[in-house]
Parts: C-alpha cells; structure tokens; sequence
C-alpha cells in the first residue's frame, strides 16, 4: 500500500526483499546504502543480531526527488530469513508495494530457496497479496561461486509465473542496482 | 485481509492535523506522530527537527507489530497501547481502528496519566474520523492514485529518469 498524501504532497512506496536465510538480502540494502548519494538516502537501521544475522529488518529509506510536485521516497526492508522468524516476516510484509525475492544460487540452497518462495506466497495470501498482481522481480544471487545451480534449473523450481528475474553477485554490487531499479519502476508505473 | 486503502485527502489531512495540534497543547508533549501500520508517517504536529521521523515511523510500526503478534499468543486481540519510558523522554503509542498508530514524546514537562487521559479522548475522535474515511473510500473508490490530468505517463517517464539518477 503506497501511502499518497495530497496535502503535504508526498509519495512513499514499500519494497521488500525476501528469501531464505543467508541469501543476501542485507547485502543488496547494504550495497545501495554505500553507493547511493548522501542526500538521497536516510539512515541504515538493521536490527540485527550480534552475528550479523537480521533479526527483525533492515530498513533504508531512499528519497526519489520531487516528481510532478509529489515528493517520492522508497522504504527498503529485508525480512529475516530463517526459517523459525516467520512472524517477524509476516509483519513485515504489511502494505507492501513490491517484492525481490533473493535466491541464493548454490545447488545446496535450493531446497531453502523452494521452501522461502511458499513462505512468502503463504504469507502475502494473508494479506490478499498475489505475486502475480504485484511488483514482483526474483534475483538469482551469488552467481559467482563455483557449486551452483544453472539459471534455467532456478527458474523451473522458483519463477512458476514467469516473473521478470536478474543475475546479481550482490557482495560485488553486480545485479543490484538493476534489480532495485526494475521492481521501483514497476511500483511507479502501478501508481500511474 | 483486505489491502488498505490509506490515501490522505486534503480536507481529511487539515482536520486530523488539528486534532494533534490540540492533544499536543493539552498534554504538552514534545512531539506526536500520526503512523500508519506499514510504518510510514501520515502527519505529525510540534516540533521534530531533531527527530528521524522516517526511522521513528517505521521502528513504532515494527514495534506496535511484533506488540500485537505478543498479544495473541497470550489470549490478547491487541494490546492497544505501549509505554515506552526513558530517563528524560517517553513515548506513549496508541492504536486506531488497527490501521493507524498515534505516537506521542513528551518529557518531564508532562505526565503519563495526563497523556493517557487525553491520548484516549484524541484516539476516540480519530477512531471516528476515519471510520468516515473509510466509508468514504469505500462508496466512491478513489481513482488509481495519480491518474488525472497532471499525472499519467508524464509521471512514470519521469519517476523513470530520476531512478536512473539515483543510480548514475
């Protein structure tokens, strides 16, 4: 849900990054937040445990600028992804306006990357959210290692609705900017 | 759940501002945020130029969020307000109609039974309010938000070329 306010004339729109645990969901927030402009973003908050792991969110608000008088912001969250914070998860997706799922690409990672797609299928059904209707992008990260999975493999277990996807080594930036950008667009163009 | 339909109109905008403005003076607290359950700020009335209010407005909802789901595991349907209390500032969090959360700071210069008390009376009226909202949006759904003459594609190709900025 993009929250439009006429008075103030603001725009600002929700976009969560999904997958299962370890997949570099705070890598992508982490990248953006080093090499977006200082005057285009708000404070990094990750509520993080003491090892690093996302505990409850990552979240960065990125400021747009002003288009046609309507001053447009994106909330970037991540979600944790082990499997056990799923409540966490849940909360997080509230009013959201587009998804990235990250999927780690390493063979051994399927099965958790299979499991987070139903997760987070489950759990948009509860806020009667759809993949299929709402901005929706999978990102094959991790491309760069050597025990992963092709492309076409990753595609026949995760993109069962032919959503738009993008390669990305997200600890190298590569893939993430690309993936941010198609999902805002698609959000943009869902308001116009 | 049905998705939420929370687009603030003008005349809406300036009555729920004033409200604020009243439980601000009546409990004279420092600051009161009106956030709504995705966390982002609706409107806020004092002053705030030391506050983070986008960090603020997204860390209550999380908050009030991880609150409620803590209040159905023990039986509860809500717990429909928090107290956070530090050595010098406080804040005190109240629930509207499960959309809307109202968040109030204030310091010593108060107290929290006034600004339960008052909270309470400034939650009932905004409970009000936006029942008529949501009526409203509900017999005449508004437009696609930014469809009308001065929006449409113009918007979209140039939301476009400010994301490539962003980026460059």
């Amino acid at each position: 849900m993009s929250l439009i306010n006429y008075s103030s004339r603001e725009i600002n729109c929700k976009i969560v990054y999904y997958g299962c645990g370890l997949c570099g969901k705070t890598t992508n927030i982490k990248h953006i937040y080093t090499k977006v402009a200082p005057e285009a973003k708000g404070k990094l908050i990750s509520l993080a445990t003491e090892l690093d792991r996302t505990l409850f969110f990552d979240f960065l608000p990125l400021d747009l600028g002003s288009i046609k008088g309507f001053k447009t912001r994106f909330h970037l969250y991540t979600v944790p992804g082990q499997v056990f914070y799923n409540a966490s998860r849940k909360l997080i997706l509230r009013g959201v306006d587009g998804v990235v799922f990250v999927a780690d690409s390493q063979v051994e990672r399927l099965e958790a990357n299979v499991e987070s797609m139903a997760n987070l299928q489950d759990n948009m059904t509860e806020y009667g959210l759809n993949i299929q209707t709402i901005p929706f992008i999978i990102q094959y990260n991790k491309r760069d290692l050597p025990n992963i999975a092709s492309v076409d493999e990753l595609r026949g277990q995760l993109n069962k609705f032919n959503s738009p996807e993008i390669e990305a080594v997200a600890h190298q930036g590569y893939g993430v900017f690309e993936t941010l950008k198609s999902v805002a667009k698609m959000v943009l163009k869902n308001l116009s | 759940m049905p998705v939420e339909n929370l687009n603030v109109f003008e005349d809406d905008f300036w009555s729920i501002n004033e409200l604020l403005n009243q439980l601000l003076k009546n409990t004279n607290s420092l600051a009161v945020l009106l956030i709504d359950k995705a966390g982002q700020l609706i409107t806020t009335a004092g002053d705030i130029s030391q506050l983070d209010t986008t960090s603020f407005a997204s860390l209550s909802a999380a908050d009030f969020a991880a609150t409620s789901q803590l209040a159905m595991l023990v039986g509860e349907k809500e717990f429909s307000t928090l107290f956070h209390q530090g050595e010098k500032q406080n804040i005190y969090v109240a629930s509207i109609e499960s959309r809307v959360m109202l968040a109030v700071i204030f310091d010593q210069r108060t107290t929290l039974g006034l600004v339960r008390v008052r909270t309470k009376q400034t939650v009932a009226e905004l409970i009000k309010m936006f029942q008529a909202i949501f009526a409203k949006l509900e017999e005449t759904p508004p437009p696609p938000p930014l469809s009308g003459s001065n929006f449409g594609s113009d918007f979209a190709s140039e939301a476009e070329s400010e994301l490539d900025n962003l980026f460059k």
